[in-house]
């Protein structure tokens, strides 16, 4: 378990050294004045996807030895709306769900707030999840 | 900025934690399934989105606290918030902002690292409406709702 742990560590290590974490950052991608956001989720992007192809291409197994399995994501309505909603809350506030946790432990422990509206928001699609549109 | 790493190193080294997590035993990437899994094992509420054997995705609990002690080892002390939302409206708007993120990101099924990155690396077309709007939804906020709100 504590591979995760590490996996985790440097996955936050880059979120911080790469300033993902800062709100001035995610201002200045959706006023499109900095290509620096757009460069690293494009070439995360690609890296993922040439990475999955080569496990595919030459069927790598796990260091357990199982087959790799990729669950679809089925499409429903709520990749519209909810997406819509959730970018409205990455402009406020500057963070999506990784860099939540990044900030809290770069000791901006005032994003505690957000995180704390986060856990809210989701027990909240939780409760009212069978009236929403799918 | 100046010890800003650039995008052309930082991007590709987040893009390999696609296949780490795959490869060290099948895990997906997804961040935000992690809230779910707190309202799971915190406040279930009898809600049936909250029944299910959340210690099963302890992995990805571990994942979020190795962001938080990986961020605090290198933390850089610089500002990463504008002074205005440390005000009572700040924080209330702050805490609104949380409130979409979580509700948002449930409602589309991932968030950032399981749509944008894990989704459009394995070629999931609903994973792009999910990007696409994230975006719409973004840049709405930041270049016309923000300015009415601060």
């Amino acid at each position: 378990m504590m591979k995760y742990l590490v996996t985790g560590m440097f996955f936050g290590i880059i979120l911080v050294k790469a300033q993902v974490v800062s709100w001035f950052q995610i201002q200045e991608m959706f006023k499109f004045q900095r290509f620096h956001m757009y460069g690293i989720i494009g070439s995360a992007v690609a890296v993922g996807m040439i990475s999955v192809a080569l496990i595919k291409r030459f069927n790598i197994k796990t260091v357990q030895g199982e087959n790799v399995i990729i669950t679809p994501k089925k499409f429903h309505k709520g990749q519209i709306f909810g997406g819509l909603i959730f970018g409205l809350g990455w402009g406020l506030t500057g963070a999506c769900p990784g860099p939540i946790f990044a900030q809290i432990g770069s000791g901006e422990y005032i994003v505690l707030v957000v995180l704390a509206g986060a856990i809210a928001g989701t027990w909240t699609y939780g409760y009212f999840r069978d009236k929403l549109p799918h | 900025m100046i010890h800003t790493l650039p995008w052309y190193i930082a991007g590709p080294l987040m893009g390999l934690v696609v296949p780490a997590l795959l490869l060290l035993g099948n895990k997906q990437f997804g961040i935000s399934a992690n809230l779910r899994h707190i309202c799971a094992a915190c406040f279930p509420a009898g809600i049936s989105f909250f029944q299910y054997d959340w210690k099963k995705e302890r992995w990805n609990l571990l994942f979020v606290a190795g962001i938080l002690l990986g961020a605090a080892l290198v933390s850089q002390h610089e500002p990463i918030l504008p002074a205005a939302f440390s005000t009572p409206r700040g924080i209330a708007l702050l805490g609104l902002g949380g409130f979409l993120v979580g509700f948002g990101t449930r409602y589309a099924g991932g968030c950032t690292s399981g749509h944008s990155i894990m989704g459009l690396s394995t070629l999931q077309w609903p994973s792009l409406v999910a990007t696409i709007m994230f975006m719409v939804g973004g840049v709405l906020m930041v270049n016309f709702l923000l300015p009415l709100m601060m």
